[in-house]
């Protein structure tokens, strides 16, 4: 079947872009860090909460509430209603229904939040009651978790490409530069590719600094349509392209493509870009291995020409390829379901020239990726949003 | 390469006994269909009946024809290690405390990718065959192992974890009068069990085999009447720490049925013997082994039912015997769900008559008790949970399957 052609995101913009600071560990709940996600919404952007119309949430840790019980916890009356559980994916996933809902008038404000907390033991709980498919033929496999499937992806990548640690190292090593420029980021001492090498082994190939750090936060931001931003005098953000898809590619063995590599042409094509013309990409950086092949999947270079790109760029935010400019995953923390959020949101600032310390110059035209839910033995969720100031 | 297994010290009184912790336990409805094979050392996977396909993990469905016909079907072992790693870290106890523990990704010459654990000498690019285990929550597990005979190969330190190998473990025999028995303590001590204690009920009574028997290196005869619950809890005094793995050879086996017999007491003889006995046998030995269940080489392993067929499905011929052979396997489930949080394997082996005295009418074909203790020795060393030895057993096994009702009228002649 051919693709139809995609309607522009045309009068709807992203604004607000909103960071509930994270910690490390949290004694309060998820409502609580969606709840404070929501008052600085409101307030940053000088609306009242009877303003919003419409709202999306993603969260692993709400327990037993979705969306819907969230409404009348914070006394929300919505007229659009979504509740997205596609982990890293979920940010993508939510700028494209959202923005569709409000360009087609079923909502005027929706404001979309990721957040969760991190209690002592939500880390394992997630761990444990991931999936079905997690826990009948994942888990029990010597309970590693996201680190041993990604370890499995990450193996078998290096021994098919070529990639290398020291590939892996720079990547980590970049984000960590970056991050020493954000004030938000959990991680705040230097790391050097040696420190990196160096560091503890936790599941082969996999060492400490691949590995995300769990913690508490919140992210979120709004969509409306452009005149209303226009009224608030809110700095606007563009949609130019997003693509997303699920579970692409089922029959490789073992994944070393995600399914940007589907829908790469179309994301260009609608944006009217090429990646050479992109300021920065933010990548889904649970592992350096799945930025890599983001690199690849996303057209900056060929599948298996990954290790290769990194030694040839500088990826910092003075460099020629600007990545994960607010220090990513790796270096801010993973706020559950708001690492979906974390390069949109940095993405967002990016383009208005509101990043502070972590400020690409010049930059107007950004990628953000999102990658989530290894439902067994692979990423599933794959999305991608180009993103541009609103002139 | 494996180190071979070290023959374990003596237990230091000093040192605190680690306690068992379970793998995680949580599966799928469907996904019983490999505990089910792993049960017996089969390798099944679903394959759908419409369109053939080959799916894992267990679904509800065909990924590729959306088929609600997905039966457990025997399938090829054979795969290739594609990817491999080493978690160090683990997120739960069990494993964080048996770290470093190796997992990898096979890719099945029948279609899916299975996450498995490895067997050491496993490696990446290779050939491996395929086995489902029972680890040591009771669930199934995929297990990788290298497609050839490697040495030392059983003294794998994942591999043991999912066996109840007798390799330097000591074992009770609980009856060493009678042929199963004497076999049993045979084809332990070949399997490298390092002691087997052998339970002799009126010890002053001479029986066939006894020199044999009292001749054996590494055999202590122990005083046990199972039929007595002072003789089995004495005897769990003396030697219940050091059971790690319990044969029931105990056997009380009576022709008859109902109405051609007088009176109650051959049935009370029946149920003391074979049930009561199972459960003075229990009630004695199983809570020290539960305790032990992570106790290092020579941890509690395995209790062995060795039950009649005819515990299924009743034979009139053996009627009451029958009946008293069901009342055990029914307990044997409660065993096993008691034991379970110890990583201790209750095994249930079921064999047709016996070549022995109390079925000398019985025509063939009949089951050598050789046969039922090296079956009952391989179940350990594979870490089965349900095996049946010999053709009637095998027999009734797929006609009970097939038809309970046919066998049923076809059992009373």
């Amino acid at each position: 079947m051919p693709n139809s052609v995609r309607t522009p995101y045309d009068r709807v913009v992203l604004v607000a872009p909103v960071t509930i600071p994270y910690v490390r560990y949290s004694i309060e709940s998820a409502q609580w860090w969606v709840g404070r996600a929501l008052k600085a919404l409101v307030d940053s952007a000088g609306i009242a909460p009877r303003d919003i119309d419409g709202f999306c949430v993603s969260s692993f840790t709400m327990g037993n509430d979705s969306g819907i019980g969230l409404t009348q916890h914070f006394g929300l009356c919505v007229r659009w209603l979504d509740t997205i559980p596609l982990g890293g994916a979920s940010a993508i996933a939510a700028v494209r229904r959202a923005a569709r809902a409000v360009q087609a008038g079923d909502a005027d404000i929706v404001a979309c939040v990721a957040g969760d907390t991190n209690h002592v033991d939500s880390f394992r709980h997630t761990l444990e009651n991931f999936s079905r498919f997690n826990q009948d033929a994942v888990y029990p496999y010597g309970a590693g978790g996201a680190n041993s499937s990604f370890a499995l992806i990450a193996r078998n990548y290096m021994r098919t490409f070529g990639a290398t640690r020291e590939d892996f190292g720079k990547i980590a090593v970049a984000q960590r530069a970056n991050a020493l420029r954000n004030p938000n980021a959990l991680m705040k001492a230097p790391l050097t590719l040696d420190q990196y090498m160096a560091a503890r082994p936790i599941s082969d190939p996999i060492h400490l600094f691949d590995c995300v750090m769990p913690c508490a936060g919140a992210e979120a931001f709004l969509i409306m349509r452009e005149d209303m931003a226009a009224s608030l005098k809110l700095p606007a953000v563009r949609i130019l392209a997003t693509i997303e898809r699920h579970n692409a590619f089922g029959s490789d063995p073992v994944q070393v493509r995600g399914g940007w590599a589907m829908d790469v042409d179309e994301l260009y094509a609608m944006a009217g870009v090429k990646p050479d013309a992109l300021d920065f990409v933010q990548t889904y950086d649970d592992y350096p291995v799945i930025s890599m092949m983001q690199f690849e999947d996303l057209g900056f270079c060929k599948k298996g020409e990954g290790p290769d790109f990194v030694r040839q760029h500088d990826l910092t935010i003075d460099g020629d390829f600007p990545h994960n400019t607010s220090g990513g995953q790796l270096s801010v923390g993973q706020a559950g379901a708001g690492g979906a959020y974390l390069g949109l949101v940095e993405a967002m600032r990016q383009v208005l020239g509101t990043a502070g310390p972590t400020q690409v110059t010049d930059a107007r035209v950004g990628l953000a990726s999102g990658f989530g839910m290894i439902n067994y033995d692979r990423g599933l969720a794959s999305g991608a949003a180009i993103l541009a100031r609103a002139s | 390469m494996i180190e071979p297994l070290k023959r374990p010290r003596r237990k230091n009184p000093l040192l605190r006994t680690r306690l068992p912790t379970s793998p995680p336990r949580a599966r799928s409805r469907a996904s019983h269909g490999f505990t089910l094979a792993a049960a017996e050392g089969r390798f099944m996977l679903q394959r759908c009946g419409a369109c053939g396909t080959f799916a894992y993990p267990a679904r509800d469905a065909c990924p590729s024809c959306l088929s609600a016909d997905l039966a457990f079907v025997d399938a090829s072992r054979k795969g290739t290690l594609l990817s491999e790693t080493t978690m160090r870290i683990p997120a739960d106890v069990h494993f964080r405390e048996r770290a470093p523990w190796r997992a990898g990704l096979v890719a099945l010459e029948c279609g899916p990718t299975m996450v498995a654990h490895l067997h050491a000498d496993c490696q990446e690019g290779q050939p491996v065959t395929m086995s489902l285990q029972l680890d040591k929550s009771g669930q199934a597990i995929a297990f990788a192992h290298p497609e050839r005979e490697t040495p030392n190969m059983t003294d794998d330190k994942q591999w043991r974890e999912m066996t109840a190998d007798p390799k330097f473990r000591r074992v009770l025999v609980t009856n060493g009068r009678s042929a199963v028995g004497q076999e049993m303590v045979s084809a332990l001590k070949a399997a490298g069990a390092s002691i087997v204690f052998v339970g002799l009920a009126e010890p002053w009574k001479p029986f066939h085999g006894e020199e044999a028997l009292r001749a054996l290196e590494g055999v202590q005869i122990v005083p046990l009447d199972v039929g007595d619950e002072k003789s089995c809890t004495d005897l769990a005094a003396d030697i219940g720490g050091k059971v790690d793995i319990l044969v029931n050879t105990s056997e009380h086996i009576r022709a008859g049925g109902l109405l051609d017999r007088r009176g109650t007491s051959t049935v009370r003889d029946e149920i003391d013997q074979s049930y009561l006995g199972f459960v003075h046998l229990a009630q004695a030995f199983g809570p020290a082994m539960r305790f032990r269940g992570a106790d290092g080489v020579n941890s509690a392993a395995a209790w062995v039912n060795i039950l009649s067929v005819y515990a299924l499905a009743n034979w009139p011929a053996f009627g009451a015997y029958s009946a008293s052979q069901a009342a055990c396997l029914s307990m044997s489930h409660c065993l096993r769900a008691e034991l379970r949080p110890s990583g201790v394997k209750v095994v249930n082996v079921f064999t047709g008559p016996l070549d022995t005295e109390w079925f000398q009418t019985v025509p063939p074909p009949k089951v050598a008790p050789r046969a039922v203790a090296s079956a009952v020795v391989s179940a350990l060393k594979r870490g089965l949970e349900d095996v049946f030895v010999g053709d009637v057993a095998e027999d009734i096994r797929q006609r009970l399957a097939a038809n309970p009702k046919a066998l049923e009228r076809e059992l009373g002649g």
